[in-house]
């Protein structure tokens, strides 16, 4: 057993995960950097400049006044839960990232059912919304954590059914051999991506995924003008910190996914020397997860707000109808090819 | 490695599933049932079946869990204090039962041959369970997806009236 702590692969692993852990963290952090300043533009305001060159320091700063606040737990709530509620959300949504291909090489592990993994440890996130509403003892957030839990369930559904057919394609749920799947090109110069072969499962998937996230044009479950904050309403300091690096760390699997079932992951062109050639993969992954992640941003500054019984209805009546006939389709002709 | 791991998970789920019986709040026993499920998946997970171990986790923690839990939230139950006192005369029915379940389970774990090692191959990969789904259990299979569509059928007469 001393062995394996010695071995190669085990520091390998390691160094593997501090990358990673650091490099998400970093990005979460700078996430409500960009969604602050693209909702500024978007608002004809100048947005954070204060803190740093183009308030570039505005996380930091942030991330010390959530240290510095007051925790207050309400005097009615379940104090345990209340606790335990914003660390489920975290770890729920940090664990995906355990087996998301960033590269050929950065990957923590690569299971066999690692799309099933990210699926399953997302439907755990749920509890962390559920528990943090029912725990705060108060009308809104039990409101907001059931019209959350509700609208997640039901795109649950269609958001894994829209992953089928490209399942169907590629033949593996392994991330990694999904994104090796779509490696070619056509004709030499179009690639290989799923989004031209499954075109109604990226739309369906990109709904969802919105609904699945809680924002805007679906943020039902924290809409602001009914709901206060939704299920963190009560929350503050370290933990309202919690939940919302959880928010956005669902955004970024969310987007992550769909580069690596839609977009080839990180296929792209390679050039140059050597350490460019290592590099470039995790920069076209990079870069194709980030233009999902402004897609997110900017739909959720411009878009309205959906009603409760039309989100239902365009998931169930919608979502789920065009997810099951893309189902259909692709089974015929992957059977028939 | 394994078995240090399998001794931790296997103490976790046991723990969990007492905490179930003992836990006196509804909503804490429902948690803990939760905590069980996942524990008892990593044990699926040492035994080399990842498919069976996150299927668990989706349908049993993910999906059915959530809508026990959901009641229990939205019934907000107190605490089940004055429970025991009520059921007092199961006593007299559910030692015999639960000491008829212990006897069978020895029984059978009398006659189990020992547990191979775990293979070192993925035995319950999606294609072997796929393939054994459709070919060896069919039957079943089918039967079982007739009778959730009843259910969900069901469901909906129930749901609602004026059809």
């Amino acid at each position: 057993m001393t062995e394996y702590f010695t071995s190669r692969d085990f520091i390998v692993v390691i160094v593997k995960i501090v990358v990673i852990f650091g490099g998400v963290m970093g990005a979460l952090a700078y996430l409500t950097w960009i969604e602050r300043k693209v909702s500024a533009r978007i608002q004809m305001r100048p947005g954070p400049t204060r803190v740093g060159p183009f308030g570039l320091l505005q996380p930091i700063a942030d991330g010390l006044k959530f240290l510095f606040k007051e925790d207050v737990i309400p005097t009615n709530a379940n104090t345990f839960l209340y606790v335990a509620a914003p660390v489920v959300s975290l770890i729920a949504a940090l664990l995906s990232f355990s087996v998301i291909p960033f590269g050929p090489w950065l990957q923590v592990t690569d299971l066999s059912v690692g799309l099933l993994f990210i699926f399953a440890i997302g439907s755990l996130g749920v509890y962390g919304i559920a528990l943090g509403g029912w725990a705060s003892n108060s009308k809104y957030p039990l409101m907001g954590a059931m019209r959350s839990a509700a609208q997640m369930i039901s795109y649950e559904l269609s958001l894994t059914f829209s992953i089928v057919g490209v399942l169907l394609i590629a033949n593996s749920l392994s991330l990694a051999q999904l994104v090796a799947s779509q490696q070619s090109t056509w004709l030499g110069f179009i690639p290989r991506w799923n989004i031209f072969l499954q075109p109604v499962a990226f739309v369906v998937y990109i709904c969802s995924a919105v609904a699945e996230t809680n924002r805007t044009p679906f943020d039902l479950a924290e809409s602001e003008q009914e709901l206060v904050a939704g299920w963190h309403t009560e929350y503050s300091s370290l933990k309202f910190a919690m939940f919302m690096l959880a928010e956005y760390a669902n955004i970024v699997t969310v987007s992550a996914l769909a580069t690596i079932m839609f977009l080839g992951g990180w296929s792209g062109p390679l050039f140059g020397p050597g350490w460019l050639q290592a590099a470039l993969p995790t920069v076209w992954f990079v870069t194709k997860v980030f233009i999902f992640i402004f897609f997110y941003v900017v739909l959720r500054w411009t878009v309205p707000r959906f009603r409760y019984d039309q989100l239902m209805k365009f998931g169930w009546k919608v979502l789920l109808p065009l997810s099951l006939a893309n189902i259909l389709v692709t089974s015929f002709v992957v059977a028939i090819s | 490695m394994i078995q240090v791991l399998f001794f931790f998970f296997a103490a976790l789920a046991v723990g969990a599933a007492i905490n179930v019986l003992v836990q006196k709040h509804v909503l804490y026993c429902a948690l803990s049932l939760i905590f069980m499920l996942t524990a008892v998946s990593v044990l699926f997970i040492l035994l080399r079946a990842d498919f069976l171990a996150v299927i668990q986790v989706i349908v049993y923690a993910g999906a059915i869990m959530v809508l026990f839990t959901f009641v229990i939230m939205l019934l907000n139950l107190p605490a089940d204090e004055d429970g025991a006192d009520r059921l007092r005369w199961l006593k007299f029915i559910g030692i015999p039962l639960g000491l008829f379940l212990l006897f069978l389970i020895i029984s059978t774990l009398w006659n189990v041959e020992p547990p191979r090692a775990p293979s070192t191959q993925l035995v319950g990969s999606p294609q072997a369970i796929g393939t054994s789904l459709f070919s060896d259990y069919l039957l079943p299979f089918e039967l079982t997806s007739l009778l959730i569509l009843i259910a969900l059928i069901g469901a909906v007469v129930f749901a609602k009236k004026d059809l």
